[in-house]
């Protein structure tokens, strides 16, 4: 059986909620959050920081959880798809991806939306290029991207007219 | 009660019914499934390409505390295979191993570490054959067979000739001739091949959800390899992370996960990486076409004589049917009056290829368009002209293969995209290093003869009408994310005047839903939206007959408005849910069901063998122009719009059908421009997301979708195929515009920068010698 393996103590918070645990030093943030805690909508698309299915915010900024050690996440706050709808209601960016075709099959969304969600909390009025930008490390194989430049404009829109800023 | 009326669904922008679960991380797809005690699989690959097996040793991984099964090629001897005429892959390999990273062996262990320490443990020992990595290479003379059964490694020749195509070329008054060599691409949907299965000893049932888009046929192959009853066996689509052809036939890694988890009598999560999806494959063959087209001076064509030799990979798969639609498929678009083909399946050491979206057509498309291009320059015909020159007299045509086409938009296409890309005033003068360029496709809407011929309808879905008023739709329809539980959520709304709210859908678990083909060849919409229209039909009939009861009148005088059935002549008349409790009297819960199945005329043709393959109830027409700049000094290209008109019926859901286009469109781009496959000595060295080089974001063209709806007549209100057409056009489209900004035409894909300046300096190096 895998010999004991060299553990810390990894309290943090994931989505709002204390987190303390004990790790082993070679986990990975993407399985901590998958299987540890059973937050199974970030995604493992690829061998390691290539899709950006895995994405997530760390301390508001958007990281590849496939390519974080959890042990090194101490202290951090981590959000990840789960957080976004609030009781059961989806959020801007999630109704955006919704309502444009910005999800086909939906297995970069969640990776999307979390890249989406840290490019509007830095520039909540982006233009096209800023939401390339912003993307650029997520592929989706489905959409062509067309729908979900649409979706994050609507979704900065929206956040714009209702006066809310993420 | 007047200003009721029946709610409309179909022809409306409508985002998908399950659009919800996946915003909101909500959807499982299979490596989500982590019951509690869940084992952990991993598979031990080939490291070499080709050779004999002496012994797979697993006797010290075996020991391995914490591993719980170890299987190899013993475990089954039955083979698998999407076509009955050729199953002869194992989900382990026994004997002999075909390509580098062939399954050998598979452990089930109580996590990843263990596990790949057991896999560690195995010692693989064989002796090495030689191996072939190019079509050429394994058909030459004195070659050892991959297979003892097909000699000189052809899977499947195909030759025939419809036409006088000789007397065509001779009768031409040019002709041209032109090879291409189109890379090896792969689908890299985003998510990874996954498996999870459940045995149950006391039972002995099994329980397999798997990322696939044939869950039927999933479960016939588990039943062979397994050995068990059909009945024994429960197959479960959840949520998948695309498919693009990759999973239209049973894969190894769902085998090998049911096989090892009933070796370990427990429970198996089998997800793969990205580079075991890569290995896996069933993507689109390195294809190599010679071809020759013949002309009048008008641009009539007189006669098309080409070749294609495909590098089928180390088994079948769905071969011998790409190598088939490579042929029959060239009917249909133009109106060609002699054409001859010779296509060439052949077997090599490397990943077996499958059905790719744009199934065996599109290699063969590229360079039809690419040629004609050529002609049109040479003979000065505009581009989009020498196309309507040869459309198709049709509708109501009849193909030289005998394919009927009842619905043809084709020229609607053109003129869109002639117009909307105002190509008349801007081709030919965009400029240096600037083009534009045209080209064409079409696509089936659904094989009309199944792989696996039952004498069962093409689809069969049923709707559940309960007490409460909610209809469930019961369908083996796989949702892969093309949106086909919306589509019939749209089908049966719109039948019974329903708002899509009344409705819920449950897809592909075979305990509850009835079987179904599968999500390939574009034939979901057409036929299970058909049998879909079929079943609301006949809830409709039921519901207009209980009210005519409650309401005391004839059936044919009451009229259905949806939420409120009323007889002609009565004021009051009955909501729907009071139509409902008088339904459901006396018979309790109902269900209904509806079939669909395809005309024997569009079972293709008879005159060669294997022509019933490219046979298909309808048919989708795409246009496509291209506008590209090349950059002088590094020859990148860059995709700078698209103009994309396809014919596809009837746009069932305009929101859906350009979410389709534009998909194509792009994934055609990478095709185009950079994807492709390397291996080194049957080493694939690009199996990342990265090395292979799939577009970005950043590469993304903006993309205008003309929708244009032909109605077919025998479509789901007139609607065919929406999803591959437009991938298939995007290709030459874009080498037509290369040619057109630069002057030198590409002929290998991709065009990647390397080879793109290679021929710019050919052409410099030519123009200055002229000079
Ligand atoms: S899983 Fe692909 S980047 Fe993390
Ligand atoms: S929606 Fe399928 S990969 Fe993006």
């Amino acid at each position: 059986m895998a010999e004991i393996k060299n553990k810390t103590n990894l309290s943090c918070t994931v989505n709002g909620r204390a987190s303390d645990n004990i790790v082993s030093d070679s986990l990975l943030l993407a399985d901590f959050l998958r299987e540890t805690l059973g937050l199974t909508g970030t995604k493992i698309g690829c061998d390691g920081g290539e899709c950006g299915c895995c994405t997530v915010l760390i301390d508001n900024a958007p990281q590849h959880a496939c390519l974080t050690l959890a042990a090194k996440c101490n202290g951090k706050a981590i959000e990840t798809i789960e957080s976004l709808s609030e009781e059961s209601r989806l959020s801007a960016i999630q109704r955006g991806f919704n309502e444009k075709l910005g999800a086909q099959c939906g297995f970069c969304t969640p990776g999307m939306v979390m890249a989406a969600e840290g490019l509007l909390r830095t520039n909540p009025d982006p233009n096209e290029q800023e939401i390339r930008a912003g993307l650029a490390s997520n592929i989706c194989r489905c959409t062509g991207y067309v729908k979900i430049i649409e979706a994050v404009q609507s979704a900065a829109d929206e956040l714009k007219m209702s006066g809310q800023a993420l | 009660m007047n200003e009721i009326k029946p709610s409309q669904s179909i022809g409306i922008r409508k985002s998908l019914v399950d659009g919800p679960e996946k915003v909101s991380g909500k959807a499982k797809y299979s490596s989500d499934f982590m019951p509690i005690g869940c084992l952990v699989g991993r598979i031990f690959r080939s490291p070499v390409a080709h050779a004999e097996i002496i012994k797979v040793d697993i006797e010290e991984a075996k020991l391995l505390p914490g591993v719980k099964a170890v299987i190899t090629g013993d475990e089954t001897d039955e083979p698998f295979g999407i076509l009955p005429i050729a199953r002869f892959e194992f989900p382990l390999a026994r004997d002999k191993v075909r390509y580098r990273g062939e399954p050998v062996a598979c452990v089930a262990a109580i996590d990843v570490e263990t596990a790949q320490k057991a896999i560690d443990l195995i010692k693989f020992k064989y002796k090495e054959l030689p191996a072939y990595f190019t079509s050429k290479d394994a058909m030459a003379e004195g070659t050892v067979d991959l297979h003892d059964h097909r000699p000189r490694n052809i899977e499947r020749e195909v030759d025939f000739e419809l036409g006088e195509v000789d007397k065509g070329l001779s009768d031409a008054d040019f002709v041209i001739e032109e090879s291409f060599n189109c890379a090896e691409v792969c689908q890299v949907q985003s998510e990874p091949h996954a498996a999870i299965a459940e045995y149950d000893a006391e039972r002995e049932f099994i329980t397999v959800r798997a990322s696939t888009q044939v869950p039927y046929y999933d479960h016939l192959m588990l039943a062979k390899v397994l050995k068990m009853d059909e009945a024994q066996i429960r197959v479960v689509k959840p949520f998948v992370g695309g498919g693009f052809g990759c999973r239209t036939e049973s894969l190894n890694v769902t085998l090998i996960c049911a096989l090892v988890a009933r070796a370990a009598n427990g429970t198996v999560r089998l997800t793969v990486s990205r580079e075991e999806t890569f290995i896996t494959h069933r993507g689109r063959p390195e294809t190599d076409i010679e071809m020759q087209i013949g002309v009048k001076k008008d641009g009539t064509i007189t006669a098309v004589d080409y070749t294609a030799i495909q590098r089928g990979g180390a088994y079948s798969g769905y071969g011998v049917v790409t190598i088939l639609y490579s042929g029959g498929l060239l009917f249909g678009l133009y109106d060609l009056t002699a054409v001859r083909y010779k296509g060439f399946r052949v077997l090599t050491n490397t990943p077996p290829p499958g059905a790719m979206r744009g199934h065996g057509i599109t290699n063969v498309r590229y360079a039809f368009e690419a040629l004609l291009d050529k002609i049109a320059t040479k003979l000065k015909i505009d581009a989009i002209e020498i196309r309507r020159k040869n459309l198709l007299k049709g509708p109501n045509y009849e193909t030289l293969n005998e394919m009927f086409i009842n619905s043809y938009g084709l020229p609607e296409c053109l003129d869109w995209v002639e117009k909307e890309s105002q190509w008349n005033q801007r081709k030919g003068k965009m400029g240096k290093f600037r083009g534009l360029g045209v080209a064409c496709g079409h696509y089936i809407s659904g094989a009309s003869k199944p792989v696996n011929w039952t004498g069962e309808p093409h689809a069969t879905v049923h709707l559940k009408l309960d007490w409460d008023g909610s209809i469930t739709i019961l369908t083996g329809a796989p949702e892969i994310g093309q949106g086909s539980s919306t589509m019939t959520t749209q089908c049966a709304a719109e039948v019974l005047g329903l708002d899509m709210s009344r409705f819920q859908i449950i897809t592909s678990d075979s305990k509850l839903t009835p079987k179904d083909n599968g999500s390939y060849s574009s034939r979901v919409t057409y036929m299970v939206g058909n049998a879909t229209i079929d079943a609301a039909t006949n809830l409709k009939k039921i519901l207009i007959e209980a009210a005519a009861r409650k309401l005391d009148a004839n059936p044919d005088d009451v009229e259905c408005l949806g939420e409120y059935y009323s007889a002609g002549s009565q004021d009051e008349g009955l909501t729907f849910n009071e139509v409902v409790t008088a339904a459901l009297e006396g018979t309790g819960t109902i269900t209904v069901k509806g079939n669909f199945d395809t005309l024997p005329e569009s079972w293709g043709t008879k005159k060669y063998r294997g022509g019933a393959v490219s046979g298909s109830m309808a048919y989708a027409y795409a246009a496509q122009v291209v506008e590209v700049s090349v950059d002088p000094d590094t020859a990148e290209i860059k995709v700078e719009r698209v103009w994309a008109a396809q014919d596809v019926g009837k746009a069932l859901n305009p929101l859906s059908v350009e979410g389709q286009i534009e998909g194509s469109v792009w994934m055609g781009m990478g095709q185009a421009i950079s994807e492709g496959t390397l291996y080194h000595n049957g080493l694939g060295i690009t199996n990342s997301m990265l090395d292979y080089r799939v577009p970005t974001i950043i590469e993304s063209p903006p993309i205008e979708v003309g929708i244009i709806e032909s109605i077919d007549p025998n479509g789901p209100f007139g609607a065919k195929e929406a999803g591959e057409t437009s991938l298939i056009a995007f290709i030459p489209a874009l080498t037509n515009a290369v040619a057109d900004a630069i002057g030198v035409r590409p002929t290998d894909l991709p065009v990647t920068p390397d080879k793109l300046m290679e021929l710019m300096e050919k052409n410099t190096n030519n123009a200055k010698s002229v000079t």
